[in-house]
């Protein structure tokens, strides 16, 4: 800040001498010098740090850090439990973007029309997008409680035995997915609504006038437009799914027998738990690595294919 | 036979009230008609009503010999330019050309020969490949023009197609309309609130206001012939002038036909003199207010007991001079009723105050 100041001062108080020239060509640089500097001290920082650690063996208190090359990757690609933990975290990234956009859009085209009934329900879907993660974490343990739940009480009434939601392997990484799903629908549907209302609404009489049909009229219009929301959703959902810890930490802890444990969990568990910062920091560095590809594939690949106006 | 008959049509939007009441149409087959009047008056509201695009409230929709009113849009044989066009944007030029095509199942054999000889025609060969996004407006406008043409339309009808184009490229348009109709042949029904558009490009205008017919005639009897002060004044430039007759008959004498109340003239048959002229007509003392020169003719704004009125002549503008005398020939006058409407005279509806006056005329 002071030296962003100072440079104006000279400027102002030399005139139109050289040095006042030299300054005033380096005063962008000082005025983004605060954000860049906060940039580089909590984003880029850590990734080195990050980075430094994956090659060294650490417990966290110990003063010294043993250097042990590419150790850490090497036990992290070779360990089985950490290839489910990759399966876990693409299975329940793929199904929980697949499953919300699918609901959302069928949900959007329901409900966008007028009608009190409709905003009802909109406002209602949307709802869970405001409540904390914990409470939802909180409320669907209670809700998939094999014993006690809500969800095994209504089954029990049209007959249906009791599901083990959380406690079955084979099934408790499907339940995080429906908690997730259930969170995302709401704000998955308003902006696709958004997106829907924003097409102008001449496309569909030109469509009518040209006979389109109605899977026509959706696949080669409503579709299409709605590729930028979709894109955007795709986006954003891949990212806050890989990037999944709340529930499971509250729900499942990774369990049972390590079929809910996703990336982010695993990273925090190794970490935090039992104090395997290399360890931890390596698999870090693979999240991180996932995440720059997946980047990587939307600006490459998808954007191309969406239409943008 | 694809004439186009509206038969006691009204609409209105929701509970709010009409805005086409009780409305007869009959467009000629083959023809190009012009709907025409001011903003709100209606003429997207029938010209969508035709093309199944708007629901009507009551009444009946005809075009050729079927009834078409519960007929879905594509299925009228109508083709419709809009006013913005409405291209898919995620479509190529080709891709919108033959979407229509598409959806009637023709194979895509034929489709490919169809789209280039539109292309062809409308000169976008070279564009076929391109997404709207990326085309003028004009080039926009030709896009929007093909896919109505390719499918082969019973009838055309446009929707201000002009209206987003500059001046240069609207007069180029019009002049590509006209020459398509006339080797189309196909009704074409046209809205604008261009007066000019409607008298350069229809055979028959429509003027509507209020959602009302106010007349419906080929373009110069329109002109000549107006059926009520408001086609009077929404055709011709400027507008007719029309004056409360209580204020001309001191210059005229006492009017003989009581339902008269207005009388109108064109601005461009006053002859504006800078001497009292001996011709028949109604002579006004005026004084020049304004006047705006514009090459071959000069507008004035005079005023005279009678009342403000504008003149339009072709001769040399009068300059520096204020004091001026108007006259205009007696078998220009039109005469309007309390409600606006034409009042038709044997003769002329007044006395002669000016028994020479009377001679020269009855000569
Ligand atoms: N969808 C609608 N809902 C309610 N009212 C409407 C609707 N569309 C048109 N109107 C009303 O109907 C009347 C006629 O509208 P219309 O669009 O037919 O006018 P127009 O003659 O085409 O005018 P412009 O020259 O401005 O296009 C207007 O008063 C308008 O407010
Ligand atoms: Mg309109």
């Amino acid at each position: 800040m002071n030296l962003a100041k100072s440079s104006y001062i000279n400027e102002v108080s030399e005139g139109e001498k050289p040095r006042s020239i030299k300054l005033t060509k380096w005063r962008p640089y000082l005025l983004i010098a605060p954000a860049i500097i906060v940039f580089l001290v909590f984003f880029i920082q850590p990734i080195f740090y990050m980075i430094y650690l994956s090659f060294h063996e650490w417990n966290f208190i110990s003063p010294d850090k043993t250097f042990v090359g590419l150790e850490n990757f090497i036990v992290l690609l070779s360990d089985p439990m950490f290839l489910q933990v990759i399966r876990n975290t693409l299975m329940y990234t793929f199904f929980t973007v697949l499953l919300s956009i699918s609901i959302a859009l069928l949900m959007s085209i329901w409900l966008n029309r007028q009608g009190w009934m409709y905003s009802f329900v909109q406002g209602a879907v949307f709802s869970p997008h405001i409540i904390s993660l914990v409470s939802i974490a909180m409320l669907w343990m209670w809700i998939m409680d094999a014993d006690y739940g809500l969800l095994n009480w209504v089954l029990s009434l049209v007959g249906i035995n009791k599901v083990p939601w959380l406690t079955e392997p084979n099934i408790a990484l499907a339940s995080l997915i429906i908690i997730a799903v259930w969170k995302n629908i709401g704000y998955y549907t308003l902006i696709i609504i958004a997106g829907l209302q924003s097409i102008p609404k001449h496309l569909y009489e030109a469509a009518a006038l040209d006979q389109t049909s109605g899977i026509r009229r959706f696949t080669k219009i409503t579709f299409p437009m709605l590729s930028p929301s979709l894109f955007f959703l795709t986006i954003i959902g891949i990212l806050d799914s890989i990037k999944v810890f709340e529930t499971i930490s509250i729900i499942t802890k990774g369990g049972p027998l390590n079929s809910t444990n996703t990336l982010v969990y695993y990273i925090y568990e190794n970490g935090f738990i039992f104090f395997k910062i290399g360890y931890a920091s390596a698999a870090g560095v693979i999240l991180l690595v996932i995440l720059g590809i997946l980047t990587l594939i939307y600006f490459k690949a998808l954007s191309k294919r969406v239409h943008y106006q | 036979m694809t004439k186009i008959q509206l038969k006691n049509v009204s609409k209105a939007y929701g509970n709010s009230k009409k805005v086409i009441d009780n409305m007869n149409l009959e467009i000629r087959d083959g023809s190009f008609t012009v709907l025409v009047g001011p903003s709100g008056c209606g003429k997207s509201t029938t010209l969508r009503m035709i093309a199944g695009l708007e629901e009507v409230t009551s009444g009946e929709i005809w075009i050729g010999d079927q009834l078409v009113n519960e007929v879905a849009p594509g299925k009228r044989g109508i083709s419709m330019v809009f006013q913005n066009y409405a291209l898919y944007p995620t479509m190529t030029v080709r891709g919108n050309i033959e979407f229509g095509l598409e959806n009637m199942k023709i194979p895509k054999v034929e489709r490919k020969k169809m789209v280039e000889e539109i292309a062809e025609i409308v000169d976008l060969t070279e564009f076929l490949d391109k997404r709207p996004q990326n085309l003028s407006g004009g080039q926009r406008q030709r896009v929007a023009l093909a896919r109505a043409m390719v499918k082969k339309p019973k009838v055309f009808i446009f929707d201000e197609p002009l209206s987003n184009l500059d001046a240069k490229l609207r007069g180029q348009m019009r002049t590509e309309l006209i020459q398509l109709h006339k080797r189309l042949g196909t009704t074409f029904i046209y809205v604008t609130h261009d007066q000019v558009e409607a008298m350069s490009m229809g055979d028959e205008i429509v003027i509507l206001d209020k959602g009302n017919i106010m007349q419906q005639a080929a373009p110069m009897e329109v002109y000549h012939n107006p059926e009520n002060q408001f086609a009077a004044k929404f055709i011709g430039i400027p507008a007719m002038n029309v004056l409360p007759i209580a204020m001309l008959e001191r210059n005229i004498g006492k009017m003989t036909d009581g339902r008269i109340f207005h009388v109108g003239f064109r601005p461009e048959h006053a002859e504006i003199q800078t001497a009292k002229q001996t011709t028949s007509g109604v002579h006004l003392p005026c004084e020049i207010m304004t006047m705006e020169t514009l090459g071959s003719e000069t507008l004035y704004l005079v005023n005279s007991d009678a009342g403000q009125f504008q003149v339009k002549s072709f001769h040399n503008p009068l300059m520096n001079t204020k004091k001026v005398h108007v006259t205009i020939p007696f078998d220009k006058l039109y005469f309007f009723d309390t409600q606006g409407n034409r009042v038709y005279t044997d003769g002329l509806p007044f006395e002669w105050r000016d028994e020479k006056v009377r001679e020269e005329v009855l000569v």
